[in-house]
């Protein structure tokens, strides 16, 4: 299991330009399979335009205690980009102003930025009433500082969405490293032990599954259901929602696709799942991403792939909401992994 | 002709069967298609016990796709691997019990 980002091992996939590169040639060039452009002409759904913004989308940094091995990112304990209090203050700035109604924190690991928790006080106080934390679950147990996040959580009643691709210890390691899933299970524990995700609390604690490999996941009810029962029974731990969202070709899932010689099936199964009725609902059609620099995406995906909105607007600096929203989304072959099967967004399912 | 009996790629053209046939194939996919919804099995269950048969059948285009259909339902490898041998058992239980043919057929010819 690698323990440095593709940054820090210099890999090829590191470079952004180098993914572009792999995603728009080989059977994307040669017509085996239509470009995600191309299909989406299919059914006059290009170009891809912005509804109702309603959630601001905020990477606090790549740092990270972990080294998943599908990261989309490429976090690690070796990314040093981390948001910065005057880019947090343009935020909170955005954050009085803004449509959105919900404020979705991600990274690396959110909490791990030194200003976290201000920023999360600045927030409520600017106005913000849903917040999402994106939380890996062991950075609660990582260090003593961390220990009371749940009750900083219960605090400011965030929405605490976890990362968890499986019920057994055996698979979660494999994917998130040796000892990620006891750290995990403790860390439920602590969160429904003040009130997290239990039936009928309104501290909202979903858990988000990913697969651990190149195939696509199942039906979320599914695996909804198999999760409660094995995680109830094994450890006693309840949760709300399961969201199951598919992994993108981009990054650390896009390197090991190649390496693994899994590539080209990987594209076939996303194109096999196709379905128009999710790019519909695709979550860059309501969300904004911001960089820890500060930059404008359409998601967290494009964000990885440095592709800035296509607007004059692009860095919170220069913030205008109205401009903003007037803009074409900026699409590429990686966008087939948000239209595969029922769809795949931060929220699980979107068709 | 391709130089193996076998291509993993051929999977993906089950589908053109219908071209040459199109009603017993449209007949066919329907069928399989409405097998495999939940029903008084669940679909994981279904899915399972299509991997044994995949294996007693020795197809591998049909060990591909539901060894693929397992993982993205949570099937877990002691699992799968279980299916394979209720699978076994059967196929050598089939074969065993014949013994007792052979057996008849000794006691009958034998003084």
């Amino acid at each position: 299991m690698a323990t440095k980002s593709l940054k820090a091992r210099n890999n090829d996939i590191a470079n952004t330009s180098r993914q572009m590169e792999i995603l728009s040639s080989g059977i994307f060039a040669n017509g085996e399979l239509p470009t995600f452009a191309a299909k989406i002409k299919e059914t006059n759904q290009f170009p891809l335009r912005p509804k109702k913004l309603e959630i601001l989308q905020i990477n606090l940094g790549y740092m990270c205690n972990q080294v998943c091995e599908h990261c989309h990112v490429d976090a690690g304990p070796d990314r040093k980009e981390i948001m910065t209090i005057e880019t947090m203050q343009q935020c909170l700035e955005i954050i009085k102003k803004t449509e959105a109604h919900t404020l979705d924190l991600t990274g690396g690991a959110p909490e791990m930025n030194p200003n976290f928790r201000w920023f999360v006080e600045e927030a409520a106080k600017a106005g913000i009433k849903d917040f999402i934390v994106r939380s890996n679950l062991t950075i609660i147990r990582a260090n003593k500082k961390y220990y009371d996040l749940p009750e900083f959580f219960k605090k400011h009643n965030v929405h605490v969405v976890s990362s968890m691709p499986h019920w057994t210890r055996g698979k979660t390691d494999k994917q998130r490293g040796d000892g990620v899933f006891d750290k995990s299970i403790k860390a439920l524990q602590e969160l429904n032990a003040v009130g997290y995700g239990m039936p009928g609390s309104n501290l909202k604690l979903d858990l988000v599954y990913n697969p651990s490999g190149a195939f696509l996941p199942g039906d979320q009810m599914a695996l909804e259901n198999d999760f409660k029962k094995a995680l109830k029974a094994d450890f006693d731990i309840d949760f709300h929602s399961l969201f199951a969202i598919t992994n993108l070709p981009i990054s650390r899932f896009l390197d090991y696709l190649i390496a693994s010689d899994n590539y080209e099936d990987y594209m076939h199964s996303l194109l096999d799942a196709y379905n128009p009725a999710a790019v519909e609902n695709v979550m860059c059609t309501n969300t904004i991403s911001i960089s820890w620099d500060g930059w404008l995406y359409d998601c967290d995906f494009n964000q990885m792939l440095n592709l800035k909105v296509a607007s004059k607007v692009k860095h919170v600096s220069d913030y205008n909401e109205e401009l903003l929203q007037n803009r074409n989304i900026i699409i590429n072959q990686h966008c087939y992994g948000c239209t595969a099967g029922a769809g795949s967004s931060c929220q699980g399912v979107v068709a | 002709m391709s130089k193996t009996y076998y291509d993993a790629s051929d999977l993906r053209k089950f589908g053109k069967i219908t071209e040459w046939s199109e009603e017993l194939g449209n007949k066919f996919f329907d069928y399989y298609g409405k097998v495999f919804e939940e029903g008084a099995l669940t679909a994981r269950e279904k899915s399972l016990i299509a991997l044994a048969v995949a294996h007693t059948e020795q197809c591998p285009y049909c060990i591909d796709a539901y060894t693929k259909d397992g993982l993205q339902r949570g099937i877990t490898k002691p699992e799968m691997m279980e299916a394979i041998h209720v699978g076994a058992a059967i196929k050598s239980g089939a074969t065993l019990v014949h013994g007792v043919q052979m057996m008849n057929k000794v006691n009958k010819l034998e003084m």
